[in-house]
């Protein structure tokens, strides 16, 4: 995926074919954004783009590459909707050309490519609509914005291509029919809103490390969802969080080499950071202060900054573990997840000793804790911190047997070794 | 602690979802039982025919009743078996959610009570 919203050249000498793929790349979410807004359809609006585009197959190796390909397909693909429209006005009664139809396109617009607007923003509000299935948002998205095969958004979330399918038509259809409207929330309800965009994007992140198996066979979606992140952050400039959210998958994106091929598991803490993409750091870390300078601290902000500070160990050798306690400490006030509770704890154990860390984790009221995972290796870490070897050894044998992934069980089985051979209390 | 878990799911040809998600599923049932393999837990996985290829059969008063089909004609079938032992139900669980077809079926996960082996039965641990 390209990094940004890069309008290609237009002078190339690149054969059409790849010229019509690179258009489609940079702005296919641009233009069905455009074309989804005027009748709040997007399957239509699919159907036209995807004409569009087919046209300029056909045409192109004859005529040549046009000098605004994006306005090119954009008439295309509008004129294409008209025709659709008459088509579909079933009313007899009604001579043609008093049918109503969509307004007409206005050529001055559509010469100037700055004039294009950016509906995007809008579309994203639709697809992680309050009335849209959470569980299809982030599909959606990928779909709309990116031009996502359904097929291949299902390879990455490990289902199969028909269920995903239908549920994207379904969702689609409900937008249609529902008449959502493709509008930026104004700020009377931007705060309940954008938390829900967020979500979504955050999903796209997330599921690449997601216990599922056949990781092999998983496609990645996270540089897709940093793509969504700085969009969005570039549209909303003033969302404190917006800008959070891209820190944090910038942050966290910067040391993806480093955490381990397949089948091994380095924790953070033993990574190495000349492994990490300083540029990635660079970048996040512009997102951040940006976001902080806004005054309004949320949750993406405060784990973007714990990010920060894994990250600057690269500069200063040492990890903070204060500021991390203290960053957990306002990460569990206001997102009171059962990770951050845990990863909480364990920041506790490092700063204040592993009794007090154990202490943390037991204040944890969350029932689904006794079958957590991370929570049993930090607990078994804290005791074996404690020298409690032998309520170490077992905390580490629920640990592993709750442990799916090969590499992370590997390393809990050597630290339960290592506790073995080691001083016992 | 024996568990079996029963994968219940709609049942799709090649023709439905086609044949490359069919290779994709392949793939990830592969890694899942290599996985619970080396992890040391896998006793048996079957991935059954699609339940147009089963016969129930039932035995009332002393005549023979052959049944072509599942037992129930539900939309959702039993479509394979992993057998794993894990020390507790939370173990199984986190075995059962890794399960490809958690993403598009349900995981029943069931203790065993007795097993025979042996020659005797032998019950659950």
């Amino acid at each position: 995926m390209t990094g940004g919203d890069v309008r290609a050249p237009s002078a190339s000498g690149a054969p059409p074919r790849d010229r019509v793929e690179q258009v489609a790349r940079a702005s296919y979410g641009r233009l069905l954004a455009m074309l989804a807004a005027r009748a709040g359809d997007i399957e239509a609006a699919e159907d036209a783009l995807a004409d569009a585009f087919a046209k300029a197959l056909a045409a192109w190796p004859a005529s040549g590459v046009p000098d605004n390909p994006e306005a090119w397909l954009l008439t295309a693909a509008r004129n294409r909707q008209r025709d659709a429209h008459r088509a579909n006005v079933r009313h007899p009664l009604v001579p043609l050309d008093e049918a109503p139809m969509p307004p007409s396109v206005d050529p001055a617009e559509d010469l100037d490519p700055d004039a294009i607007p950016d509906r995007r923003l809008a579309l994203l509000f639709v697809c992680a609509h309050p009335a849209i299935d959470a569980g299809v948002r982030m599909p959606l998205m990928l779909q709309t914005v990116l031009g996502f095969e359904a097929r291949d958004i299902a390879r990455a979330l490990a289902m199969p291509t028909a269920t995903l399918a239908q549920r994207l038509v379904r969702a689609k259809r409900r937008i249609r029919d529902a008449r959502i409207p493709f509008v930026v929330p104004d700020r009377t309800v931007m705060p309940e809103r954008l938390p829900f965009v967020l979500e979504a994007i955050y999903g796209a992140y997330a599921i690449d490390w997601q216990h599922v198996a056949g990781a092999a066979v998983r496609e990645s979606t996270a540089a897709e969802a940093l793509f969504l992140a700085e969009l969005l952050a570039s549209l909303l400039p003033q969302e404190a969080e917006a800008l959070g959210l891209a820190a944090l998958l910038s942050l966290s994106l910067a040391r993806a080499g480093a955490r381990g091929s397949a089948g091994e598991f380095v924790p953070l803490d033993e990574q190495d950071p000349a492994r990490w993409d300083a540029a990635l750091i660079a970048g996040g870390e512009r997102y951040l202060q940006r976001a902080q300078a806004l005054d309004s601290v949320g949750r993406f902000q405060l784990e973007a900054a714990i990010q920060s500070v894994h990250c600057a160990r690269a500069g200063t050798g040492v990890t903070d573990w204060r500021a991390l306690r203290t960053l957990y400490t306002g990460l569990v006030t206001i997102a009171p997840t059962l990770g951050a509770r845990v990863a909480h704890a364990a920041t506790v154990g490092r700063v204040d000793g592993p009794d007090a860390g154990l202490a943390a984790l037991d204040a944890i009221d969350d029932p689904g804790v006794a079958r957590f995972q991370p929570a049993w290796a930090t607990r078994a870490h804290l005791l074996a911190a404690a020298g409690r070897t032998g309520e170490a050894r077992a905390a580490y044998k629920k640990a592993i047997s709750l442990t799916t992934e090969a590499g992370a069980r590997s390393h809990l089985e050597e630290k339960a070794r290592a506790l073995a051979r080691g001083p016992t209390a | 602690m024996r568990y079996t878990l029963l994968l219940h799911y709609q049942e799709m040809t090649g023709g439905d979802i086609g044949e490359e998600a069919i290779e994709a599923g392949k793939q990830a049932f592969h890694a899942y039982a290599k996985a619970l393999d080396d992890a040391g837990v896998l006793i048996s996985a079957e991935v059954m025919q699609p339940s147009a290829a089963t016969t129930t059969v039932r035995s009332r008063d002393g005549r023979l009743q052959v049944q072509d089909g599942p037992f129930a004609d539900t939309r959702e079938q039993i479509g394979g078996t992993f057998v794993i032992d894990v020390p507790d139900l939370d173990a199984a669980l986190a075995w059962a959610e890794r399960c490809p077809a958690a993403q598009w079926g349900a995981i029943e996960v069931r203790p065993s009570a007795v097993r025979f082996a042996g020659g005797k039965w032998i019950p659950a641990a």
